[in-house]
């Protein structure tokens, strides 16, 4: 066994434990940031990997999310079922997406803002979806909390932080074995250089295409887990920027591109953030707005000091 | 038999003529070379056979079929590998890794590619440098690794744009010796090429491009006894 894989399975026996030692609101704290890493390590594929930038992936975890709720609140279905509806829905709005930016080479920041143009017109179109509770949101009976129903995924913040960690441990496994394949050799050629690779036999189109397909599957599985997690769901929230802002943030300032960068990231910003928010409030102050301007700050100390983001800096100081 | 024949040739950008009904044929194992002043349509007709663009008309055909407006990465999957003249490494990717991706069209598993890779790397000399990160590399070595990434894609035709622009005579040599080793083991080669020390050491044919057009045609010694050649080119007093 390798260094980095004893690490691994140090930190995953850590967090498989953490539930015995940890009360309910850091159990709360640490499914977020599972939760977000999870979200990032799907965005990566995208960005990290093949290099196309998406600033509106709130878009697939909004359609996950109304896809599997929209069946559990009207026809009582759990979201095993749920899963492939939202998969699948997500799916074809990331290929509608990648086929109208990849076929007519629409490329980088124009990339990016039709991502953006997606998330939002998929946003006001499920204001106007009364079906779906349209503005006033759609909720759903909040869980039973002592006892684990895992065909309807109902239970304690337990069985939460559990099914994160294991999506989580996926994702990773998914990634690596991903980043190691021809898949990810052609993907990073493509982000590198796009001519370079086409003039080496690469179909970037079709690989680029594989690449959307994957990061909005695993995507729409965060947005199923959001609706069952949360119980609410309002388009305003669920679809707008912020969200997608959200999701890239911890992967930039993790280490865009790489395997740890996104679970690193999303665990510094999540517990940086959460700590001076209950900091100030200990002391007496409520600043509203204080976590995006610590995001924003956040954000410029590693553009300007670790471009490449933390995990590259630490992955070389611990060797790994 | 020829492995590529282009026909009548001729593509314009905006109303100016680039390439104007230019027909060659290739040979199959032999070296030939594309020679002509800057501006004379080279890296054009390159580009042409590459599927960057598609020739404005005229025909090219590959291994007896047609080849013309197929894109670049159907043209590499056809067996055509190319350099390009300003060279683009994939920066943030080692050199092992920059050739792998060229094994990967030939071979589906990451052994299989990293072998590939490996061949070629140690054939040009890099096989010492292949964990160094590509933007690491010089100038004759990014040549190097354009050559090797092509290769690694196992062609039966190989472009090279300008490869020994940049080297120094003895490193331009060693190239000469590689190409020369790959020919042998029945590798087609087209160069574009301005070091006439290499056109004039490796090439059984060359073309002389001027304004567009194939002004002529022959082995090298015929091509420097051309007064054509000589007046839009090479110059009266080219020394060789």
């Amino acid at each position: 066994m390798s260094r980095a894989q004893a690490s691994l399975a140090v930190l995953g026996a850590a967090l498989v434990a953490f539930p015995f030692i940890a009360g309910n609101y850091a159990l709360s704290v640490a499914t977020l940031i599972l939760y977000f890493a999870y979200t990032g390590q799907a965005w990566n594929v995208m960005m990290g990997f093949a290099g196309q930038l998406s600033l509106g992936h709130a878009l697939y975890v909004g359609v996950g999310a109304y896809a599997a709720a929209g069946l559990f609140y009207h026809y009582g279905l759990g979201p095993w079922a749920g899963l492939w509806l939202a998969i699948l829905l997500c799916v074809a709005m990331g290929l509608i997406v990648g086929f109208l930016a990849f076929r007519f080479g629409i490329s980088g920041v124009y990339f990016a803002l039709l991502t953006i143009a997606f998330a939002e017109f998929t946003r006001i179109g499920f204001d106007h979806l009364d079906w779906l509770g349209g503005p006033g949101g759609l909720f759903l009976k909040v869980a039973q909390r002592d006892t684990w129903d895992l065909a309807n995924f109902r239970g304690p913040p337990l069985m939460y932080y559990y099914a994160m960690l294991a999506l989580c441990f996926l994702a990773l496994l998914l990634c690596s074995r991903l980043l190691g394949s021809k898949a990810g050799y052609y993907w990073q050629a493509i982000r590198e250089d796009e001519e370079a690779a086409q003039a080496l036999g690469i179909n970037t189109f079709r690989w680029k295409m594989l690449a959307v397909a994957i990061s909005s599957a695993m995507t729409a599985v965060s947005g199923v887990f959001f609706a069952f997690y949360y119980n609410n769901l309002f388009p305003e929230q669920i679809f707008h920027i912020s969200r997608s802002i959200e999701i890239i943030l911890g992967p930039i300032i993790g280490g865009i591109g790489t395997l740890f960068g996104p679970i690193l990231g999303a665990a510094l910003l999540t517990l940086l953030s959460d700590g001076i928010t209950d900091g100030l409030a200990a002391l007496g102050w409520e600043i509203p707005g204080i976590k995006q301007v610590f995001y924003g700050v956040v954000l410029l100390a590693v553009i300007m000091f670790l471009p490449n983001g933390v995990w590259p800096y630490i992955a070389k100081r611990l060797k790994l | 038999m020829n492995v590529l024949t282009v026909e009548n040739i001729s593509k314009s950008f905006r109303g100016l003529k680039a390439v104007s009904n230019a027909s060659f044929e290739i040979p199959e194992g032999t070296i030939n070379a594309l020679i002509g002043p800057n501006g004379a349509g080279k890296t054009t007709i390159f580009n042409i056979i590459a599927g960057i663009f598609p020739p404005d008309s005229g025909s090219i055909s590959f291994g007896g079929r047609p080849v013309h407006g197929l894109r670049p990465h159907e043209i590499c999957a056809a067996g055509i590998g190319r350099t390009f003249q300003i060279v683009k490494p994939f920066a943030g990717l080692t050199v092992l890794e920059n050739v792998m991706v060229g094994g990967f069209l030939r071979e589906s598993t990451t052994e299989g590619a990293r072998a590939v890779a490996m061949q070629v790397l140690e054939r040009l000399q890099l096989a010492p440098k292949r964990d160094l990160p590509a933007s690491a590399l010089t100038l004759p070595d990014r040549k190097r690794l354009e050559v090797a990434r092509a290769l690694a894609t196992r062609p039966t035709l190989l472009l090279l744009d300008e490869v020994m622009a940049g080297l120094r005579p003895t490193e331009c040599d060693q190239m000469v010796e590689v190409f020369r080793g790959l020919n042998r083991e029945g590798l087609t080669i087209l160069l574009i090429e301005h070091v006439m020390r290499a056109v004039m050491a490796l090439a059984r044919y060359v073309g002389v491009l001027h304004h567009g057009e194939v002004i002529a045609r022959g082995t090298p010694q015929e091509i420097v006894r051309n007064p054509a050649v000589l007046e839009s080119y090479l110059g009266e007093d080219t020394e060789l």
